[in-house]
């Protein structure tokens, strides 16, 4: 298949199937994750970039030999491996019987909080969580670094889709109930599936959908770079912060319980203070690489190459 | 409570957004070496501390250690930790005079930041004692590669960079995978327990399974023949600096967790000898050794000649563990340091001749060792070192190695050595010829700044000092090397 | 054996994705069969994760049987740290595109031969 547009579009698909095969397999919180970042965001930087690029592709598979040769080894070590694993949806395998069950049978007495998912993520595996919002952070980084130049910006103004009025309409009123909805996902997560990045997607979301409609110069006034990089740095921060206090209290890195008299309260106000500091930077990231994403125009055939 | 243990990957991690907010180049590079020089005080006393008084352990958010994460600290870390967390202070010193010359003026806060998180992230892979956590902070170390990479000025950094990004994301979702299979078997991700889990399981077609695939993800990163294709690439179009750093640290901390897989985690299954690891590590470091060697004495730009050179060198700390013996081991682990000492010397030499004329292809170089004496007497020293001269570091890595093949009477080992450090002498002849016994063309060149001399010279000076006195390597080493052998009987 | 059924599924659809980035040139497509492999990861994750006839893991009066939460955690961190590597990577191939005038690899490949040769 050479059509891009068509690939692209058959990978979000894809995305939003495995999403539907997670909530069957009782993933809640991870369906709810890939439906928003692998079919959401990943599709739709696919098709801004595809709309810098050749929408075809020019030649075939290149290197047949190579890659089957490798497939086809990987695969069988693969089946190889699955001889000695316990079948699927098995209860008691090593895998949910050694650790798992702890965290299932003491997650509300530890931490106060039903969803098994969101206690790992923000407590017992803290840092993670941590580690992943770096993650996050590095790569808006390094989209900032990579287009952020505004070399190739043309000076015609693009009349974004002024003239669909449906379309406007219809977004202005949703809009506002989108972002609400992200803080219910915030807060809420701890009680049904939800959490920071689930929350910071939606937010996103909801800007980028501004900025598609209304041009990026609108979302840029609330959102101007400055702005997303304080926040983006701010989120981090709080989430560091919140686990540098238990260390200044003399507990671990991370050890929410220092945070207030109950151990148990502390558990609730840190897995809330972390779980925001991820819905901001994750928000914060996610607009301003949308945003850089936008700023580049096509360059004509003549100028290229020359920057 | 002892914080001690998680400071080294704490303060340059915090650092990195704090540059951010700031957002000033001269403030930003202030703030990068106050972090990095506090990861290296830390890491130093945390080897103190270990090799006195045995491992540490930090249970971060206060869970116990299978149930949260856990950071684990024995000799081995501690002594990769040192390695890693000198050689990335000392290359942030000439850090901004490099950027200057050559690295876009609005990126440069962004150098700082993404050059702290690299730093960050591979101390924290080498602090961890979480399989999953350490995937985490690896993926973390790669996506800042990638861009440190790609802030090059040819414009061949960008490719270098994506084709490092698609291996590097298939060699991450290889390990992703490999942790799942080794889970579905054990339940856990902790290094330690999982030690213990896999002794209960009868060497199940999963746990090897689950290891080839943890290794060959690794041996990606760790730029192992023959998956070592995209370093030469990236270490020559990436910024100076940046080759600098990376050459010195970043393979060193994915061999760390080969050693580490191999013997703390694997070590029991591995003993059944159901897989042939020793013969393949030993076939891959040999390739890797002559292959690597060979392509070096054929290149004409100095960057990549040295990068090939790297992929030699880790044929030989490759050799070193496929002797799986303490000798072998003890070798390696001293050769980890000794390269990082030569390479960081010879890349930061090699920046200093790219601030003065912009290039390192070896035509360039005619004559050059009379204008440039002391970057080019760094150049020698630091090749000397590589080949492995007496009174050099690199001697003794060479020494120990060859004992480690004699101990098990495998002489041909001992000879594809001595011929690998002969092919590396060809290279680093080239060099030498080059810039003295050729005439200089009418250029004026002076001296590179002392900015840049002289982290290149202490590290030089490092070279000759652990030459004459390598009893610092050689106990820490030997240490590390019996700890991790007896964890595996 | 049906009990591995769903692995093998998975394994054949990790191995397509395996196939698009190895063997097309075009950076969009290799990305795009990056992403397939690592949604297929995440498959079978939650395969190893799942309990037959068990619930979500939010706990809940009246449930005693739940799905393992530990992978669900582990490829949440995953998920995002995939779209971090594709935001990266398609931000590097616009750049590309700009620099080179095209994407696909045997075009950058004598473009790196021609300069390396200078």
């Amino acid at each position: 298949m050479r059509d891009l547009f068509a690939v692209i579009m058959l990978s979000g698909i894809y995305s939003l199937i495995a999403a539907s095969l997670f909530i069957t397999m009782d993933a809640a919180d991870v369906a709810f994750t890939e439906a928003a970042v692998g079919a959401g965001v990943s599709t739709l930087l696919l098709l801004k970039t595809l709309a810098l690029v050749d929408r075809h592709e020019s030649t075939g598979p290149t290197r047949p030999g190579l890659a089957i040769t490798v497939v086809i080894a990987t695969g069988a070590l693969l089946a190889y491996g699955t001889l000695d694993m316990h079948p699927f949806g098995e209860t008691h395998t090593p895998s949910n019987d050694h650790i798992a069950a702890y965290y299932l049978e003491n997650s509300i007495e530890d931490t106060g909080v039903p969803n098994v998912v969101t206690s790992i993520l923000a407590s017992y595996r803290g840092f993670d969580t941590l580690g992943e919002l770096i993650v996050i952070f590095t790569a808006g980084i390094g989209v900032i670094v990579l287009l952020g130049q505004t070399g190739t910006s043309d000076s015609e103004i693009r009349p974004a889709m002024r003239q669909h009025l449906v379309l406007r309409v219809v977004s202005k009123i949703l809009i506002p109930f989108i972002m609400l909805f992200a803080f219910y996902v915030q807060f809420h997560g701890e009680y049904g599936p939800g959490g920071g990045f689930q929350a910071g997607v939606i937010f996103a979301s909801a800007v980028i959908l501004y900025s598609i409609l209304f041009g990026p110069e609108a979302a840029r006034s609330v959102f101007s770079n400055a702005t997303t990089r304080i926040l983006a740095v701010s989120g981090v921060l709080l989430f560091a912060c919140t686990g540098i206090v238990s260390m200044l209290k003399g507990k671990a890195f991370l050890d929410y319980s220092a945070l207030a008299e109950d151990p148990v309260s502390g558990q609730l106000l840190g897995i809330l203070l972390v779980e925001l500091g991820v819905g901001i930077t994750v928000a914060a990231v996610l607009i301003r690489v949308f945003l850089e994403f936008d700023e580049r125009r096509w360059q004509p055939d003549d100028q290229r190459g020359q920057s | 409570m002892l914080q001690l243990p998680i400071l080294q990957v704490l303060l340059p991690l915090l650092a990195a957004p704090v540059c951010l907010a700031f957002n000033k180049e001269a403030l930003a590079w202030l703030i990068a070496i106050a972090a990095a020089i506090g990861a290296t005080i830390t890491s130093v006393m945390l080897l103190v501390m270990v090799m006195q008084g045995g491992p540490i352990s930090y249970h971060m958010g206060g869970w116990p250690a299978l149930i949260g994460i856990e950071y684990r600290i024995d000799v081995l870390s501690a002594w990769l930790l040192v390695i890693v967390s000198t050689l990335g202070a000392v290359m942030l010193v000439p850090a901004r005079a490099c950027a200057i010359r050559e690295i876009e003026p609005s990126q440069r806060v962004y150098f700082f930041v993404t050059y702290l998180l690299c730093l960050a992230a591979l101390l924290g892979i080498i602090s961890s004692g979480d399989l999953f956590n350490i995937f985490v902070f690896l993926e973390i170390s790669a996506l800042s590669s990638y861009i440190l990479i790609a802030m090059g000025k040819d414009r061949m950094a960008l490719v270098a960079s994506i084709r490092y990004l698609v291996l590097g994301t298939i060699g991450a979702t290889f390990i992703l995978i490999g942790i799942g299979l080794l889970y579905s078997k054990t339940g856990t991700l902790n290094i330690k327990d999982l030690s213990l889990q896999l002794r209960e399981v009868e060497g199940s077609r999963t746990v090897l399974t689950a290891f080839c695939f943890l290794a060959i993800g690794t041996m990606l990163k760790l730029a192992l023949f023959p998956l070592h294709v995209w370093l030469p690439n990236a270490y020559t179009y990436a910024p100076s600096i940046v080759s600098a750093f990376l050459a010195a640290t970043a393979t060193k901390t994915a061999l760390y967790l080969l050693i580490r897989l191999c013997y703390s985690v694997f070590g029991e299954t591995l003993q059944d000898g159901v897989l042939p690891l020793e013969e393949v590590l030993l076939a891959l470091g040999i390739l890797g050794i002559f292959a690597g060697s060979l392509m070096a004495a054929a290149q004409t730009n100095l960057k990549r000649m040295f990068a090939y050179s790297s992929v030699a060198q880790i044929g030989f700390m490759v050799l070193g563990l496929g002797l799986a013996s303490a000798a072998g081991l003890t070798a390696t682990l001293i050769h980890i340091f000794n390269h990082a000492l030569m390479k960081g010397a010879l890349f930061l030499a090699l920046a200093g001749l790219v601030y003065r004329i912009g290039d390192v292809r070896l035509s360039d170089m005619a004559g050059l060792g009379r204008a440039m004496p002391l970057t080019f007497a760094a150049i020698v020293i630091g090749g000397l070192s590589l080949i492995g001269v007496p009174l050099t570091a690199g001697f003794i890595s060479k020494w120990y190695l060859v004992q480690a093949t004699l101990e098990q009477d495998m002489w041909w080992l001992t000879v594809v050595i001595l011929l690998g450090s002969l092919l590396t002498g060809l290279y680093i002849f080239r060099v030498i010829e080059a810039a003295w016994f050729r005439d200089s063309g009418t250029k004026q060149v002076s001296e590179a700044p002392l900015i840049i001399l002289l982290p290149t010279w202490l590290l030089v000076g490092a070279n000759i000092y652990f030459g004459l006195d390598a009893s610092l390597s050689i106990s820490v080493s030997e240490a590390a090397a019996m700890y991790l052998m007896g964890t595996s009987p | 054996m049906t009990g591995l059924l769903v692995f093998w599924v998975i394994f054949a659809l990790m191995m397509t994705g395996l196939y698009v980035t190895i063997a097309h040139d075009n950076l969009i497509k290799k990305v795009v069969g990056l992403g397939i492999l690592q949604v297929s990861v995440f498959m079978l994750y939650i395969a190893i994760a799942n309990v037959r006839g068990a619930a979500i893991p939010i706990l809940k009066e009246g449930e005693s049987l739940y799905s393992n939460p530990l992978p669900h955690v582990l490829i949440l961190t995953a998920i995002v740290v995939g779209i971090a590597t594709v935001a990266l990577a398609l931000a590097l191939v616009i750049r590309i595109r700009e620099r080179f005038g095209t994407i696909e690899e045997a075009a950058l490949e004598s473009a790196a031969r021609d300069w390396s040769e200078r």
